[in-house]
């Protein structure tokens, strides 16, 4: 019976990957508490642009959104796809580019689409499904943070008013918890008109400078920018959440991996054991015989 | 009254002051205590608080928004170089 060795060699590389997926787990779990603290830095900044936005759309004319709410005939379609660089993640990069294959489906049939990737994952996706790819942002996570976003999202707006793309929507996965994200898919552009909020009746009474219709006008390629920003942060710390469930499980399945070759290992060694002395205790007979 | 100053990445300043001096779209203008509420743009320029300590801070923003409201002024800056 030559599965002692076998086995043992099995328990060493079990056992070597299971310190590499606990290893990723830990790395993952610090990368995550990291990529929470920017999402919690940013929620101030984000919510009060948007009650400010809505405070003054509040009482200016809804459709005077400017060139960025303009609806159109939409021919060309550009897809927004926020995944990660990385695999080993679970379906965290599989459920962005799947929304995406389903929303053109059903959606944007037969339309020109166009796909900006932010995360090498689904560029290479959506490339072997045939689509085309324009741009692909992959070192954005290398330093993360507004000044790196900014600059494409006012890509994306210029795009957008010079009529390359009619209709824009990001797809990312929003983070819920370190144990859930959630794909969600966003419209971009033409922006959707404020949404009043319900309880206008405690606007206070603000002086406005320049004009209503210019601060919303500056406001919106702010909060446009903002969205984009607060979907890689949300994704980026999908991203870490994600791993970090996958590498827990896959942790956990080398420990119960391990505990069964182990017992293999002793039943075999044990048999061995008994054959060995079986043998001696047969040789020892023939001789006294 | 209370000044915030944020921006998408970091809250850069949050105290108390007794006087601000903010870029406006129209023109460099001054919050005081109970100031009117207010909601202005804010071009690339110098925002100055002086601190209830005294201190005199100043910070260069690319522009943004303030806003004023019952001697609580916010500012929201996309940069603070």
């Amino acid at each position: 019976m030559g599965g002692l060795k076998e086995v043992r060699e099995r328990i060493t590389s079990v056992s070597s990957t299971r310190q590499i997926t606990s290893a990723m787990k830990m790395v993952s779990a610090a990368k995550l508490r990291r990529a929470q603290d920017a999402v919690t830095r940013m929620r101030p900044y984000a919510s009060k642009l948007k009650e400010i936005l809505e405070n003054v759309s509040s009482t200016v004319d809804a459709s005077d959104g400017g060139v960025y709410a303009s609806e159109r005939e939409v021919k060309t379609v550009l897809i927004v796809a926020v995944s990660s660089n990385r695999g080993l993640c679970g379906g965290f990069n599989a459920n962005v580019s799947k929304a995406i294959l389903k929303a053109i489906d059903e959606d944007f049939a037969g339309k020109d689409i166009k796909v900006l990737a932010i995360g090498k994952k689904s560029a290479e996706f959506l490339t072997r499904r045939g689509l085309e790819v324009i741009e692909t942002h992959n070192d954005v996570f290398d330093a993360l943070n507004f000044e790196v976003i900014a600059p494409i999202a006012e890509g994306i707006m210029k795009g957008f008013v010079d009529g390359t793309y009619d209709r824009v929507e990001i797809f990312y996965n929003e983070f819920i918890n370190a144990a859930s994200q959630t794909t969600v898919r966003e419209q971009f552009l033409p922006v959707a008109p404020p949404q009043h909020s319900s309880d206008s009746k405690r606007t206070t009474d603000y002086i406005f400078e320049p004009s209503k219709t210019e601060i919303v006008l500056d406001l919106i390629p702010r909060s446009l920018k903002t969205q984009l920003y607060k979907s890689v942060l949300d994704s980026l710390a999908s991203e870490h959440g994600a791993r970090m469930t996958a590498m827990h499980k896959a942790t956990d399945n080398a420990t119960e991996m391990l505990k069964q070759l182990k017992l293999t290992y002793n039943k075999a060694r044990q048999a061995s054991i008994t054959n060995e002395i079986l043998e001696i205790v047969g040789g020892a007979a023939a001789l006294e015989g | 009254m209370k000044v915030e100053i944020v921006t998408p990445d970091v809250k850069v300043f949050e105290g108390q002051a007794r006087h601000v001096q903010l870029p406006g779209a129209k023109g460099l203008f001054g919050v005081l205590e109970n100031h009117a509420s207010i909601i202005s743009t804010l071009i690339a320029g110098k925002v100055k608080v002086e601190a209830a300590d005294g201190d005199l801070h100043i910070f260069n923003i690319t522009g943004g928004v303030v806003e004023v409201n019952s001697n609580k002024v916010i500012v929201l800056a996309e940069k603070v170089l």
